[in-house]
């Protein structure tokens, strides 16, 4: 008897809780695979998804974020050995797993940690709460490609933003793959948008998008190119976080200011009186 | 209205020197590539004192010995001494209120309850709240052992001159940074009694530096390489420009920026009082605020009645000598400022929009703007999309809640939003919505050293006041 011929996988890209081709109809190989080479117009459709997913995400109960969190844990559980066949040794799908276990648990404490009552010298009630700035662009950093994408997706999305993530373009199918677990764990579309392709060509757009609000340069390796990008971010004051050092350890704690740096500060005052 | 005796606050209070150095390394100095300009009071237009420009050579001296200051002295000091200088510093304020509010209104034009009753008091409260904050770092919830970043280029507005010093130098201080301040070119004459303040407190040289002058100051302040950090306080298109200038560097950014605030009433809102928070909103420092009321919504079903009550409320606006202790609006700050907000209220007015002033003297000397509103503005006016920062409010209408968070949050600005309304789940589902930093609810325009502010979308970046206030000044 024959051996049997594998179904082989189609690499393609994350938009709206799809799973498109490019609309430029174009791919590259990378990783021995065919993987979509996303256009300037996917980036554009990606913003808009995750614009649209803004209402309902940031809308939603902290404790519902928490479970959906703690949900894509399960489901990475369960493929780890997919991510190993990738490459990714099984400690980094451990560890990433074990990533967003740590990230949902923030999502009904943070607010807690982070705000809170101030003790204002006259008679009024006044509360700081954090809030999800909005749309967040990233760029995810080139290695670790499983570890690394979701240290930097978790803390944007676990407070209520969405984002729209350009994937490390030599690793992408760490990142296509992780968009099948997040498709599979009642994420709602549009809250996390993966592109893969040439970063320059899809985050110069991101960068300069008006609907953006803020941006994530941590796998910019370019100085000049992240120079560049925080140029373009100004256009609309965007929220800019600078590359991630190279020699970054991934696997340390990664403490609060990942999230933080990506929430606004909304303080309500009301008079106390009879 | 009723007729009351001038009531002016004496001058005699301030002794204003003929002219002022650049203070740099604890001492005031002459500059040495720049050149002088004159400050004026706006109410008068009669020249209060000249004051140095610094050209790019005294902004690299200033930052040279806020360097050394910082490796030297400051940053190696423990907490509980920096405290101390700050609480000296919260004291002479106190001490020194009366001729600092007096100082203010001649160099800014606001009027002189407002500088005794709101600025100087914030401006003390702010020093003594930073103050402890410094030797409690480690509970700041930013890690147990926090770092400053080193020297903070900071450049602060002309409308809240002193409160503004405040703002910037407070917490700047208190986390171990050394800073050089650039105050606004039309109102620098607080920021240099403040640098004598730093000498009669004994702070040590080179901790507080001053560099006086307009846009090219700043510009060279803030591109400054030996500087880690950038704080402005100022309009949007400057602030573009300054996130442009740190673009690639290491120096870490906060921006207070412009805003277009909703001022929303609903058909339950107590009128009476709504309508004293929609003029203290608007007019409260001429309108010369970054937070200020300056859209106006109503609920249809109350509009007229609201409009005749304000109307009615600003018929009794007392516009003139700032120094006269029962003025309303003072002065304009400048030439320029005015010539703004006339050209906006000008397109007010060719664009469709229907204006009504109060009848109202105007002094004859010094630059003045009749309290202003216009009704009939659409969101597509220029009157309700751009920051006016004047005394001109403009009116639009709304019918349903979910409508009046739609026109609230069309603007890219984001700094502030009132709400008037006796429904207690009515504030927070709208305050849920508006994408604003801060919220007023049946009140308007409260500041405090304790609470963070600042702007969501184009109106900014980073928040001061409270503990927020410090991240902006520590490497997190």
């Amino acid at each position: 008897m024959s051996e049997r011929v594998a179904v082989r996988k189609t690499y393609k890209l994350f938009i709206g809780g799809k799973f498109p081709r490019s609309e430029s109809g174009r791919s590259y190989i990378v990783q021995d695979s065919n993987v979509a080479l996303s256009s300037r117009k996917d980036a554009r459709d990606a913003v808009v998804a995750a614009r649209a997913a803004v209402k309902g995400w940031a809308g939603a109960t902290a404790y519902n974020r928490g479970q959906i969190l703690y949900r894509v844990a399960e489901m990475l559980e369960g493929r780890r050995e997919q991510f190993v066949a990738l490459g990714v040794p099984g400690d980094e799908v451990d560890a990433a797993t074990d990533r967003w276990v740590w990230y949902a648990g923030w999502s009904d404490k943070l607010p807690q940690v982070y705000g809170g009552a101030n003790p204002v010298a006259g008679p009024y009630f006044n509360l700081s709460a954090p809030e999800p700035t909005g749309v967040v662009a990233v760029v995810a950093p080139e290695t670790p490609a499983l570890l690394g994408l979701v240290s930097v997706i978790a803390p944007a999305i676990v407070t209520g933003n969405t984002v729209v993530v350009a994937a490390s373009p030599a690793q992408p199918l760490a990142a296509v793959t992780l968009a099948e677990v997040l498709a599979t764990s009642d994420l709602p579309g549009g809250v996390v948008n993966i592109l893969t392709g040439r970063l320059s060509e899809t985050v110069p757009t991101l960068a300069s998008h008006m609907d953006v609000n803020a941006i994530d340069l941590t796998g910019v390796t370019d100085a000049e190119l992240a120079a560049d990008l925080e140029v373009k971010a100004a256009e609309n004051l965007k929220r800019v976080l600078r590359p991630a050092p190279t020699d970054h350890d991934w696997s340390a704690d990664p403490g609060i200011t990942r999230m933080t740096s990506l929430l606004e500060t909304k303080t309500v005052w009301h008079p106390k009186g009879v | 209205m009723f007729e009351y005796a001038p009531a002016p606050e004496s001058r005699s209070v301030v002794d204003i020197k003929p002219s002022y150095g650049l203070f740099v390394n604890g001492e005031f100095v002459d500059p040495t590539d720049g050149g002088t300009f004159k400050s004026i009071n706006p109410a008068s237009e009669e020249v209060l004192a000249e004051v140095a420009e610094a050209g790019p050579q005294d902004v690299d001296r200033a930052v040279r010995a806020a360097r050394e200051a910082y490796e030297k002295v400051w940053g190696p000091m423990p907490g509980r001494d920096r405290a101390k200088y700050l609480y000296r510093i919260a004291r002479i304020i106190q001490e020194r209120s009366r001729e600092l509010a007096v100082l203010e209104s001649l160099d800014n034009g606001k009027p002189i309850k407002e500088s005794r009753d709101v600025d100087l008091p914030l401006v003390a409260a702010h020093f003594f709240y930073y103050a402890g904050w410094a030797d409690k770092l480690p509970y700041a919830g930013f890690g147990p052992n926090p770092q400053p970043l080193g020297v903070a280029a900071q450049v602060i507005p002309w409308n809240f001159p002193l409160l503004m010093l405040a703002w910037k130098i407070a917490p700047a201080l208190a986390a171990g940074n050394t800073v050089v301040l650039k105050p606004a070119e039309t109102t620098p004459l607080t920021a240099l009694v403040f640098a004598e303040i730093c000498q009669q407190a004994d702070l040590p040289a080179g901790v507080v530096n001053i560099v006086t002058g307009a846009g090219d100051t700043g510009r060279a302040l803030v591109e400054h390489g030996g500087v880690d950090k950038v704080a402005f306080t100022g309009s949007t298109e400057v602030g573009r420009a300054i996130a442009r200038a740190v673009a690639g560097t290491r120096k870490k950014l906060t921006l207070e920026l412009g805003g277009k605030a909703a001022n929303i009433v609903f058909d339950d809102a107590p009128i009476d009082q709504a309508v004293e928070g929609i003029v203290n909103g608007i007019f409260f420092n001429q309108g010369h605020v970054c937070c200020a009321g300056s859209r106006l919504l109503i609920q249809e079903s109350v509009a007229d009645r609201v409009l005749e009550s304000l109307k009615r409320r600003m018929a009794q606006l007392r516009v003139g000598d700032p120094l006269d202790k029962n003025t309303d609006i003072g002065a304009i700050n400048s030439a320029a400022q005015l010539e703004r907000i006339r050209e906006l209220s000008d397109a007010g007015s060719a664009e469709g929009a229907e204006r009504w002033s109060p009848a109202c003297e105007l002094p004859e000397r010094g630059f003045w703007f009749a309290p202003t509103i216009f009704t009939g503005v659409t969101q597509a006016h220029r009157i309700a999309r751009e920051e006016i920062f004047g005394p001109v409010l403009s009116v639009l209408t709304f019918r349903t809640p979910a409508e009046a968070v739609e026109k609230a949050n069309n603007t890219p600005y984001g700094l502030s939003a009132g709400i008037w309304t006796d429904k207690g789940s009515r504030i927070l589902w709208m305050a849920d919505r508006l994408r604003a930093g801060v919220v007023w609810a049946n009140t308007f325009n409260k500041f405090d050293p304790t609470s963070p502010f600042g702007g969501y979308k184009e109106s900014g970046y980073g928040r001061e006041g409270g503990r927020h206030g410090l991240e902006g000044y520590l490497n997190v």
